[in-house]
């Protein structure tokens, strides 16, 4: 059983290098640890310059997402045992997004394309609290749950070639949110984000690679949640076409 | 991003591969448009037309075509329960099902094209 185990660690400091570089670092090899227990114990005792976010340590707040040997990773999420085979583990800021130091990008794109689909309930027209909440059946909740379990962790988006391709892209965490909202019965909004979303740089910019669906840590299924949403959209079209009276508006 | 970025992972490469095998489906339908015209000008030029089709090349083409087909058939079934959600007494259709009555589907228009075809 190896007593270390090597990192190659992706650096970046833009006050130094114009571009990343590569630098190794031994780590005990721990099998109760995940890889970010590892990166841990080089920030701790190894290079305190080694810069990196994270925060539960329990896969629920989608920080310390990176990739591990070319792979969209939730480094809390695995761990270093299963990579044992293939050292030294190779560990790099998510791709397709602007560095901004070491393993820490840039999520600002990200936050916009969230902000634009809306992400929230929305009410046609909105009840005072003090008459309660709005109610619905678990068979309702079940409808949309799995859409609701992002934790923004942006590992569909380093996965996806279509966000490589064009950066505009909307991409599969956002629609998925759009998607829960659509899905779910309290809300009111789905034709505000259709709008949205059947522009260029929306829904229709997937091509199914399905990649962002593999590496999801919560299981969401973004990939699945475009594809519905497409299908909504097509019904919506055909309907407004053949039907005019029928279309949703 | 590079030009080659779908060789990076398998993934990637059988998406492509996905994608590509659609040309196949559309040379098979202008074949099969062609065929239906051979055959509404007569018996010779249906003869002349079934005669070409047996020449190695076409045989060959019409092979690889039959299993870019069939990949592109499966790989989308693969990926229809993704994109049809359905729901029977609030309870979701599981994937096998939905997949399952497509291919039963895919055997059945089959089988009556077969019947029309088949020769008497």
């Amino acid at each position: 059983m190896a007593e270390t185990i090597k990192l190659t660690v992706s650096r970046y400091r833009p006050e130094e290098e114009s571009k990343p570089t590569f630098q190794t670092y031994d780590v005990p090899y721990n099998k109760e640890w995940v890889i970010l227990d590892a990166l841990n114990y080089v920030k701790d005792q190894l290079d305190g310059t080694l810069t990196f976010r994270w925060s539960c340590r329990m896969g629920v707040c989608g920080s310390c997402g990176m990739m591990v040997n070319g792979t969209p990773t939730l480094t809390c999420a695995v761990p270093l045992s299963d990579y044992v085979s293939s050292e030294p583990i190779r560990i790099e800021p998510l791709q397709f997004f602007p560095i901004i130091r070491d393993l820490v990008i840039d999520m600002n794109s990200f936050l916009g394309k969230l902000s634009s689909v809306k992400p929230w309930i929305i009410r046609d027209d909105e009840k005072p609290p003090v008459e309660g909440e709005y109610r619905q059946t678990p068979a309702e909740l079940d409808v949309y749950k799995q859409f609701s379990m992002c934790i923004n962790c942006m590992l569909c988006y380093s996965a996806c070639p279509v966000v490589g391709l064009e950066p505009e892209f909307t991409g599969p965490a956002a629609i998925a949110l759009a998607q829960r909202y659509n899905l779910d019965s309290r809300d009111q909004g789905a034709a505000e984000r259709m709008a949205v979303l059947n522009e260029h740089d929306g829904m229709w910019g997937c091509t199914f690679v399905g990649e962002c669906t593999n590496v999801c840590p919560k299981n969401v299924d973004p990939a699945g949640a475009i594809q519905l949403y497409k299908m909504a959209s097509a019904t919506d079209w055909f309907k407004s076409v053949l039907l005019p009276w029928g279309s949703k508006k | 991003m590079p030009f080659w970025w779908w060789l990076q992972k398998r993934v990637y490469f059988n998406f492509i591969l996905r994608e590509l095998t659609c040309v196949f489906v559309g040379v098979f339908a202008v074949l099969t448009l062609l065929q239906i015209q051979a055959l509404a000008n007569g018996p010779d030029a249906y003869a002349e037309f079934i005669n070409r089709l047996r020449t190695p090349g076409l045989i060959l083409f019409n092979s690889v075509g039959l299993a870019a087909l069939l990949l592109h058939a499966v790989t989308w079934f693969k990926a229809v329960p993704t994109t049809i959600t359905v729901r029977f007494r609030e309870t979701r259709v599981p994937d096998h099902v939905i997949a399952g009555l497509h291919y039963v589907g895919w055997m059945v228009v089959s089988a009556v094209v077969a019947w029309f075809l088949w020769p008497s």
